[in-house]
């Protein structure tokens, strides 16, 4: 069980107490491989036995449309954007986050309020504005930080990916640059300032994301092991071993489940 | 970024405020007029005006998806967005600006929503100072009288039926309002709201708009909108 801590305030009408799940951070800039991890760690949890659900920014039902459509017209303001962001946060938290920590889920979040102040500092926002704001933010359980050297070698990942540079990665918006490959160099140096400034402020987990994919998913496995062993449902350990029967009539070989752990609680949440 | 109080440009920024009912639309709207007539550059700036961000209020209304913290925060979305299209260039332009409700609407409904008074006016720090804000003040029964004659039927969040109040749309709307009313009334002295008794004759209280608003008008800001012609 984990304590409901708020960075700031807390929500307003919510239940301050325990939850049975856990709220795991992937933090990081543009291109560290964020989103790679989190479909690891995701497919490792899920088969040791564990409900997942996993989000990210602009995935709320009720802003994530809008933002998207606002961002592809360029047309947002800098204070706009940051409270569009936080919109799009809050709806997430209360309505995804939240109930699902509540049922025992893992949460993996892909970025959480960590990118969205460092965006907001970077163009101007008061920090202890954006930091107000947010803090109706439950305080995870860890905060893993991809932290790679320098914008350049992000640069490089980013085209190694063949996605090539994205407008408001690349903090065209800013003008920082006088094409995207300046502009991004120079904003994501801004950003990693930034994240630099908030890792002990937040408790990150600084992990170095220029090891191989294989060498920092074993580190995060490594560190997420204890957080679930402390649980009173030992799911990771190797015996009791089991072959779990799925609805779907699928078999999923050698699933350690713990004591009490039902199948049912590995309903995924879209 | 520029915080509350700490603006400084050469236009001027008149807003109403008020519970629905209050007739502050009115005399917004009298007031632009007479503004116009005089000669100066006037630009009129609504609540929930945003391009950007309309549809998303509309969808969220229309199915129901707010908690009080999402309504605040997307609320102040569509406001930062007024603030940095229909609020700030023309005040730097030199322009009268007038708003019919700002920021002291998200301070009464959100905090009558249950959300925190410091946190909403952290939020909102952003926004610009008005150059006078006036209060429309209504009783309630007034105000709830002149919405109930004007609407055929209430809507789900402006009844506050999102709170569980009471299963009543009209008792819960009353229940809203007189929660609403009692924020606005300790605002008066915290922001220094300019507060008009709504229940006077509209000719009245124009003038006493009117008699405030020209204080801060001065000939070099008319001059400048002939000017500009």
């Amino acid at each position: 069980m984990s304590e409901m801590k708020f960075y700031g305030t807390a929500l307003p009408g919510i239940e301050i107490g325990t939850y049975p799940g856990k709220l795991i951070v992937i933090e990081g800039t543009d291109g560290v491989g964020r989103s790679t991890h989190v479909t690891l760690l995701r497919t490792w949890l899920e088969s040791t036995g564990y409900a997942v659900l996993d989000t990210g920014m602009t995935r709320s039902v009720l802003a994530g449309r809008g933002i998207k459509d606002a961002r592809s017209g360029h047309t947002l303001g800098r204070l706009t954007m940051q409270l569009y962001y936080a919109t799009d946060f809050a709806d997430r938290l209360e309505n995804q986050i939240l109930p699902a920590l509540r049922a025992g889920f893992i949460v993996l979040t892909d970025r959480y309020i960590y990118s969205a102040v460092a965006r907001a500092v970077v163009r101007g926002a008061d920090p202890n504005w954006i930091r107000s704001i947010y803090g109706i933010a439950l305080v995870p359980d860890v905060v893993f930080y991809l932290r790679v050297r320098s914008a350049e070698d992000l640069a490089g990942r980013v085209l190694g990916s063949g996605r090539g540079f994205d407008y408001w990665e690349s903090g065209m918006d800013l003008g920082l640059g006088n094409d995207y490959y300046d502009s991004f160099v120079a904003y994501q140096k801004l950003l990693l300032k930034e994240f630099d400034r908030m890792s002990g402020e937040y408790d990150f987990q600084v992990i170095d994301a220029s090891k191989s994919v294989k060498r920092v998913a074993i580190v995060l496995r490594r560190s997420i092991a204890p957080l679930l062993e402390s649980e009173p449902v030992t799911a990771m350990a190797p015996a009791p071993k089991e072959t779990l029967k799925l609805q779907s009539g699928t078999t999923e070989p050698n699933v350690s489940l713990g004591v009490g752990k039902s199948s049912g609680e590995k309903t995924k949440v879209a | 970024m520029i915080s509350y109080g700490y603006h400084r440009y050469p236009g001027r920024l008149f807003i109403v405020e008020g519970t629905d009912g209050s007739g502050k639309s009115t005399q917004l709207s009298l007031l632009y007029q007479w503004l116009k007539s005089e000669g100066y550059s006037v630009f009129f700036s609504e609540w929930n005006s945003s391009p950007l961000v309309k549809d998303t209020t509309k969808r969220a209304k229309k199915r129901r998806l707010f908690t009080p913290t999402s309504f605040s925060l997307l609320h102040a979305t569509d406001f930062a967005d007024r603030t940095e299209r229909d609020i700030i260039p023309p005040l730097k332009a030199g322009a009268i600006v007038l708003a019919d409700r700002y920021i002291y609407t998200a301070f009464a409904r959100d905090v009558a929503r249950g959300c925190d008074r410091a946190w909403v006016r952290e939020v909102y720090k952003f926004a610009v100072k008005p150059t006078a804000a006036f209060f429309f003040r209504a009783p309630l029964d007034v105000a709830v009288d002149r919405i109930a004659s004007a609407r055929p039927q209430l809507k789900f969040y402006e009844a506050g039926m999102d709170m569980d109040w009471s299963q009543d749309e009209e008792e819960s709307f009353k229940i809203f309002q007189g929660k609403i009313l009692n924020e606005y009334d300790h605002m008066v002295n915290e922001f220094g709201l300019t507060v008009i008794d709504g229940t006077q004759p509209i000719r009245t209280q124009q003038r006493q708009m009117r008699e405030i608003v020209s204080r801060y008008l001065k000939e070099k800001l008319k001059e400048k909108a002939v000017l500009a012609k």
